[in-house]
């Protein structure tokens, strides 16, 4: 018989699952080695065809997005029930991703901003003698290593497609990584750079520039050109997509396996850089960061040291 | 907030100034409050932003960060570094709830023992004056 697998999302874009079907005739021969019980995004199943499943009889559910409401817990809780591996896809699932942003505002003032004075729906309506349920609304998004054990991570945002096959491959295969493996190459993204040898030994940064204001020559370490790139920070495995698109990193593979706080690390990182050292200049070079949080903890936050804003 | 409030400040102290010019105020019997638990670090530049995090996300009702004079790191540009870091992380904090009285450098060279007793002072009374902080709580999900 063949193993059985499952897809689920939670709070996410939909790109992790179209990083799925992007892996194009893999695919196949995983849907030929494994047979998938559940994918609602793809596939006709039902809640009950789920809780029909003994415990433990899916060998790996791969969850896509970060925990927002009780529905996603509801479900996560049943997925990790019925499997014996969990995988957090994706870096939504494993850190809280942009989704995650969110914990700077609550439910009050979000549930303001987008209502505004209209309607706000309720959890339970009754309607000719029938109630109507919506999920709850959480206060603030988790990361589904806080609301269920999980087994492995892929990160990435979407994973792309060499990360997946080398996870499903690490699965399969006979030894299983130690449980809590993230499963991406434990390095910085700077180590598999293609303008690696670019970069200065000794990089200072007069200005730093965001994207939308200059050009970045193709060649040369976009760091050391003043882009905020988070490479040195970042856990290497996407190829440096970005980088060759001419774009700095802004952090989706998460940290390497000795760091705790992301962004506390890649804040770190930028802010050694800079080459001012007069208080005055450094509050000028500081001033072309407005949104610290949004740069260095895009990915990361309710994962983070403090996960949220405080609350008033 | 209550008169039964003390903060608890965490100071990380250069090993090669402030530390020594709080042990100055020590031996001078400079009498300054009590909530600052010092920790020594070897240079200001080894205060790893996690750290700060860390001591805000335990408990700490404020983070004082203590190094050499601009000029004097005994490894140069440390203090840099650490000024660096320490603006961009206060300007990451105020978007986390975090006021500026809450976290604070200060330059303190070895001889400045008064100095100590004047920041800290002044800090725990700007730290006790915004009441206590609390971070949010994580409760347990699961």
């Amino acid at each position: 018989m063949k193993p059985k697998i499952a897809f689920y999302w939670c709070a996410s874009c939909g790109g992790c699952e179209e990083a799925v079907v992007d892996l194009d005739e893999t695919l196949l021969s995983v849907a030929d080695a494994a047979e998938i019980v559940f994918w609602p995004v793809a596939l006709d199943f039902k809640v009950k065809d789920i809780q029909a499943l003994p415990d433990g009889s899916i060998l790996a559910s791969f969850i896509n997005g970060a925990i927002r409401n009780s529905e996603q817990r509801e479900m996560v809780e049943r997925l990790r029930a019925k499997s014996r591996v969990v995988v957090a896809f994706g870096i939504c699932a494993q850190s809280g991703g942009i989704p995650g942003l969110a914990n700077l505002s609550d439910t009050k003032s979000i549930f303001a901003e987008v209502y505004r004075d209209g309607v706000v729906p309720q959890m339970t309506h009754c309607e000719n003698g029938h109630t109507l349920t919506l999920p709850e609304f959480f206060d603030a998004v988790e990361t589904l290593d806080r609301v269920i054990d999980v087994d492995y991570y892929v990160p990435g945002c979407p994973p792309t497609p060499n990360i997946i096959r080398d996870a499903v491959n690490a699965l399969l295969g006979a030894d299983m990584p130690p449980k809590g493996a993230v499963l991406a190459p434990d390095k910085a993204l700077c180590d598999e750079c293609p303008r690696k040898d670019t970069r200065p030994e000794k990089l200072l940064v007069k200005e730093f520039k965001r994207v939308h204001q200059f050009i970045p020559d193709q060649q040369t370490c976009l760091l050391a050109q003043g882009a905020v790139c988070l490479g040195a920070a970042t856990r290497a495995g996407c190829d440096a997509r970005c980088i060759r698109g001419n774009m700095p990193c802004t952090g989706c593979f998460g940290p390497t396996s000795r760091v705790r706080d992301f962004g506390a690390k890649a804040l770190s990182a930028i802010a050694s850089v800079a080459d001012c050292n007069e208080e005055s200049s450094v509050v000028q070079v500081m001033n072309a960061l407005p949104d610290p949080v949004g740069t260095f903890y895009r990915y990361s936050l309710p994962s983070a040291l403090l996960s949220r804003r405080r609350k008033e | 907030m209550n008169d039964a409030f003390e903060p608890k400040i965490v100071a990380f102290f250069c090993n090669w100034c402030t530390y020594l010019a709080a042990d100055l105020a020590g031996t001078s019997r400079l009498k300054y409050a009590p909530n600052v638990r010092a920790v020594r670090v070897m240079c200001s530049g080894r205060v790893d932003p996690q750290f700060v995090l860390e001591a805000f996300a335990q408990g700490a009702d404020g983070v004082l960060i203590g190094g050499c004079h601009p000029g004097d790191c005994h490894y140069q540009e440390g203090n840099y570094k650490a000024l660096r870091r320490y603006e961009l992380l206060r300007r990451l904090l105020n978007q986390l709830g975090i006021e500026n009285d809450r976290f604070r450098l200060e330059w303190i060279s070895a001889a400045e023992g008064e100095r100590v007793k004047a920041v800290v002072n002044d800090m725990v009374e700007k730290v006790r004056a915004l009441g206590p902080l609390v971070p949010h709580k994580r409760e347990e999900v699961a």
